[in-house]
């Protein structure tokens, strides 16, 4: 599966969606959810939390590890996703539908600092070697 | 530094494996997904590479009497030929220094099989003990022997499909017991809770057997299984739940301590002299969340803390052991703290599951 080109990746192997509000949607990628194998938990942050850029904010666990969860830019939780309470193995069958929370970005512009889908693999790329 | 191979490594690479470096090992973690691992050995059978174990032969005459003083457990309880008994190594302070199957052959041969990671220190200390008290012995190192565990509750029809030869011998193997056929050692004993056996063979011969048994559908298990698997069945595993610095009465391991005979063994003056203060139990997590291993375990009698923690797939919840004051009961309330929460965790008799069923 390759990386949409329509998201926004971080190096933390986040995706971002940028919604038709201005909010956006996150999950983890591909190869995130391939490294970390079958997925068992997700802990969501509070909606309402206010995070800082690449403040740790939700955890995914696999049967293997846990692994955090950066907020891509600053801003504020809006919503969770409430399905992967009991069926966090959605983020394994599709991780760009599987999305973990929401959030309203304190500044628009700070997204043009995240990565396209051609820098992320290569960002990928060079992490496996 | 290179990573060590088994003689299945090309084999697991053809068959999809995710490989890892386990203790210097590359090895095999997952074929695609560990949970249907999980539930393959659970509901019918599946395959191990555990070649990275070590076999040890002591050879000799006299054999015997060294292991009584050699291991913590007695081998006096091994009277009819093939019959195993699992035992600690201790050293003289009463640490584990390692965990072991020990196979009874004949007074002159018992073969003993320790983990991967200590197996060079327990073969030096078993040759410095020997040195001392029973120098004629022959102990030797048998790196040259693949090591396949076939597990699940079909193991067994499967293993007869795969090699029909063998089921003549190994039907009638009780479990903890093992029989030498041809250049093969066949044991049935395993580390799931489940029944099956493992097979010591030579390393030309474990790729075309891995074959055969691939072709009567036992599928290949990574490591990754392997750990939940035998953490729902309540086994320790080394360097987790036990290690040189912990005694097995403060490990769950009690009743492979043979106390009460007469017999001297290397570690038991000091665990007279030390009774436990703390103990292992199992814990079921009532709130949602994953225990992990060195997560620290508040109770009402003072803290202990998490020596492998995982989630359980055939009970869907998540599982540990833990080392805890001894005063804490089974059916006690206590909290494991886990990140910047505190969450409730019950202590339960283990094992957590055997042959396929959940006990909790």
């Amino acid at each position: 599966m390759s990386n949409p080109g329509s998201l926004k990746y971080t190096a933390s192997h986040e995706w971002v969606k940028t919604e038709a509000d201005g909010s956006i949607t996150v999950g983890i990628t591909q190869h995130a959810q391939e490294l970390l194998g079958d997925m068992v938990f997700v802990e969501s942050p509070e909606v309402g939390r206010k995070l800082k850029a690449k403040e740790e904010c939700a955890v995914v666990e696999s049967v293997k590890a846990a692994a955090d969860i950066y907020a891509p830019v600053a801003g504020v939780v809006t919503a969770t996703n409430a399905e992967l309470d009991n069926a966090p193995e959605n983020i394994n069958s599709d991780p760009y539908a599987a999305w973990i929370f929401k959030m309203k970005p304190d500044n628009a512009a700070d997204l043009a600092g995240l990565m396209d889908a051609t820098a992320y693999q290569a960002h990928v790329d060079s992490e496996a070697h | 530094m290179t990573l060590k191979q088994t003689p299945l490594n090309a084999a697991h690479r053809a068959m999809g494996a995710k490989m890892v470096d386990f203790g210097g090992w590359d090895m095999p973690l997952h074929y695609g997904s560990q949970l249907e691992e999980h539930q393959q050995v659970r509901t019918d059978a599946g395959m191990f590479d555990v070649s990275h174990m070590r076999g040890v032969d002591m050879r000799g005459e006299g054999v015997r009497d060294f292991l009584r003083y050699l291991l913590a457990n007695n081998v006096d309880k091994l009277q009819s030929p093939g019959k195993a008994l699992y035992s600690c190594l201790l050293n003289p302070e009463g640490g584990v220094i390692d965990d072991l199957i020990v196979y009874f052959m004949s007074e002159s041969w018992f073969r003993i099989v320790v983990n991967a990671g200590t197996a060079d220190n327990d073969i030096a200390w078993m040759k410095e003990q020997a040195a001392i008290h029973a120098p004629k012995l022959e102990i030797t190192s048998r790196a040259d022997l693949a090591m396949i565990a076939i597990q699940g509750p079909n193991a067994a029809s499967k293993l007869w499909q795969a090699m029909p030869g063998l089921q003549e011998l190994a039907e009638n193997l009780k479990p903890f017991n093992a029989v030498e056929m041809g250049t093969m050692f066949v044991a049935r004993t395993g580390y799931t809770g489940e029944d099956g056996f493992e097979i010591m063979l030579p390393a030309k011969a474990a790729p075309f057997f891995w074959q055969a048994l691939a072709d009567a559908g036992v599928k290949p298990i990574g490591l990754g299984a392997r750990d939940t698997l035998r953490l729902e069945a309540g086994m320790n595993l080394y360097g987790h739940d036990m290690d040189a610095s912990i005694s097995p009465l403060e490990a769950g391991l009690a009743w492979t301590v043979d106390l009460k005979s007469e017999r001297d063994f290397i570690g038991k003056a000091a665990l007279l002299a030390k009774p436990p203060a703390r103990k292992l139990a199992g814990l079921v997590l009532q709130d949602r969340g994953v225990l992990r291993d060195h997560q620290v375990v508040k109770s009402s009698h003072g803290d202990g803390e998490i020596t492998s923690g995982s989630f359980s797939p055939t009970l869907n919840k998540s599982i540990a052991l833990a080392r805890i004051p001894a005063a804490v009961q089974i059916g006690d309330m206590v909290q494991v703290s886990i990140r910047d929460k505190l969450l409730n965790a019950k202590v339960v008799k283990y094992p957590f599951v055997r042959n396929g069923k959940g006990l909790i």
